[in-house]
């Protein structure tokens, strides 16, 4: 069933188009980076965009930087937002269920379709800021070290692991807003519903975290660490922020995905 | 190859299905009739394993449901509710993927068994336009190649003629009469006796989520216990049947006896010339009428 569903996934056109619109973001900065050359001043705007007039190796962290607030979750609701409500309003869910396809086992295959969704649109993103930021911006040769926030300097391999685990921290933070979407997604009879739900919790999380009286709330909020992957460019890594990331984006995994389970198996397809 | 004992399903205080005790037996062409809103539907999907039953046991070729799910599924063929199809997807594509789905199939002859589904249901010929393209009949017909495609012991079908023009009506029974003649058990459920009339060999009848008829279609339509008789001497005949004729209807009349010989050689002697004489059959629409009440989806005041 996972294979089903990432064939469906790779062959839908849907799936390219989100990514072309998602990549067309950084794409568009760093053209204007390199036209103007004008970065925000050091401690303003996205991270990483002082650095990168500088480094241009860095882009695709900008990159992440910038999809990772809006653009991303909002893509990953809309997929793991239409998994089960899709399907029921298709009317396709029960004729997978009969096939038969476990209810378990259409929720695995349905959350690995969406991260597998993720990791493409990060992946692809990525690799094209990667070659954007290299020819726009300059910076690349081999014997020239990247420069951290601390200012020391990082060799290749220690920029390639790194920029692998902060893709690995997004992805988790993805793997968060998966499993509020599939959750909705198994409770509402329109996709649009469970993916609306979705972005209400992330907006309202966003908004929550400007607000000082909702400072007790702030460590729980679902998007609060998502940008802490900036520290794993800190020399040495600053682990706090990345550690308290992971334990919330695994609380809301666990919890989401357990109602979701949980709701499915005992419901009525009456789709 | 199907039983249920009890099976009742409630939505909050609403029964929609109660204490139902299906059977259908291996070879049958079982018609399951019922007024729309009867609990038709909603016992198809208990049966199937998509709604559960609030009590009561289901057997699906010989093994519980929904416990055994995933054994017994595989052997059983389902239309429910009308068609669905993924509909980016051409027909075949479709097929295709959902064949994919679930365990045990091999893709080596995927391809053969989806074009003998096709072909089977009149879609052979299908071009790769995708699946939203279609007529409402040809998505009918796709629903029943999906329903075939594992080649199943048991088909469950929910209204499968519903979109279809009279010729297309046609081809699906002659399809379903033939598949059964090759094995398969089929349970038909639809709100038109016609359709059941000419297919099944039992029949089970519901009103209100309670199941009110249930057996071989030939007992149910069987004699009443009158007669009808042609004859031009009409009067004649009455006068020797005296008191046991209920209608008269210019040459024909209705009389309650029980030997059609007996009543024959009787009218005979008599003088009567008698063009016809044949028992009174009850229509599969009397049983049907006689047994339930108004229909659900209507709301007096």
């Amino acid at each position: 069933m996972i294979a089903v569903e990432l064939v469906k996934l790779v062959r839908s056109r849907r799936t390219w188009v989100t990514i072309a619109v998602i990549d067309a973001l950084p794409a568009l900065v760093a053209v204007l980076l390199a036209w103007t050359d004008l970065g925000p001043r050091p401690g303003t705007g996205p991270a990483f965009l002082t650095a990168v007039l500088a480094d241009g190796t860095l882009y695709p962290l900008a990159a992440i930087a910038m999809i990772l607030p809006l653009f991303l979750p909002t893509a990953v609701a809309v997929t793991a937002g239409d998994a089960i409500a899709g399907e029921a309003q298709q009317g396709t869910l029960r004729y997978v269920l009969v096939r038969p396809v476990g209810r378990t086992r259409l929720l695995v295959a349905k959350l690995v379709a969406a991260m597998a969704f993720a990791l493409l649109a990060l992946l692809v993103v990525a690799a094209t800021s990667y070659v954007l930021g290299v020819v726009l911006l300059g910076g690349g040769a081999t014997d020239q070290p990247t420069t951290t926030f601390s200012g020391t300097t990082l060799t290749g391999t220690q920029l390639a692991g790194r920029t692998a685990l902060a893709l690995l921290y997004a992805l988790l933070s993805m793997l968060g807003v998966a499993s509020v979407a599939l959750f909705l997604s198994t409770l509402v009879r329109t996709p649009l519903a469970a993916t609306m739900g979705t972005l209400a919790l992330l907006i309202g999380s966003s908004l929550l975290l400007t607000l000082d009286a909702a400072h007790v709330l702030r460590p729980y909020l679902l998007t609060r660490y998502w940008l802490s992957f900036v520290d794993l460019f800190r020399d040495p890594i600053l682990w706090h922020d990345v550690q308290h990331g992971v334990l919330l984006q695994v609380g809301y995994v666990v919890v989401f995905l357990l109602a979701a389970w949980a709701n499915f198996v005992t419901k009525d397809v009456t789709d | 190859m199907i039983r249920t004992q009890g099976l009742t399903k409630r939505f909050g205080s609403l029964v929609a299905v109660d204490s139902v005790d299906l059977e259908v037996l291996p070879g049958d062409i079982y018609g399951f009739l019922g007024a729309n809103g009867s609990g038709k539907t909603t016992t198809v999907r208990m049966l199937l394993g998509l709604v559960l039953a609030t009590s009561g046991t289901i057997e699906l070729l010989g093994r519980a449901m929904p416990r055994h799910g995933g054994e017994v599924l595989p052997q059983v063929g389902a239309l429910v509710e009308g068609p669905a199809a993924y509909p980016g997807l051409s027909g075949r594509a479709n097929l295709a993927l959902l064949d994919a789905m679930g365990r045990g199939q091999t893709r080596a002859d995927r391809a053969r068994r989806v074009d003998d589904a096709l072909d089977r249901v009149g879609l052979g010929g299908i071009d790769a336009r995708p699946a939203r393209a279609y007529s409402l009949g040809m998505r009918q017909r796709l629903g029943l190649a999906a329903a075939l495609i594992r080649r199943p012991r048991l088909l469950v079908l929910d209204e499968p003629t519903n979109g279809l023009d009279p010729q297309g009506i046609r081809e699906i029974r002659d399809l379903l009469a033939e598949l059964n003649r090759e094995g398969t058990t089929v349970f038909l459920s639809s709100h038109l006796l016609a359709e059941v009339d000419q297919l099944c060999n039992r029949v089970g009848v519901l009103d209100r989520g309670r199941l009110v008829v249930q057996d071989r279609l030939d007992a149910l339509r069987g004699p009443t216990g009158r007669l009808h008789v042609r004859t031009p001497d009409v009067d004649q005949a009455r006068a020797i049947l005296d008191g046991q004729v209920e209608r008269v209807d210019a040459d024909r009349l209705l009389v309650r006896h029980d030997d059609p010989a007996a009543l024959n050689r009787l009218l005979v002697e008599g003088g009567v010339r008698v063009e016809l004489l044949v028992p009174e059959r009850r229509t599969l629409e009397d049983v049907v009428l006689e047994a339930t009440g108004a229909g659900a989806d209507r709301v007096a005041r």
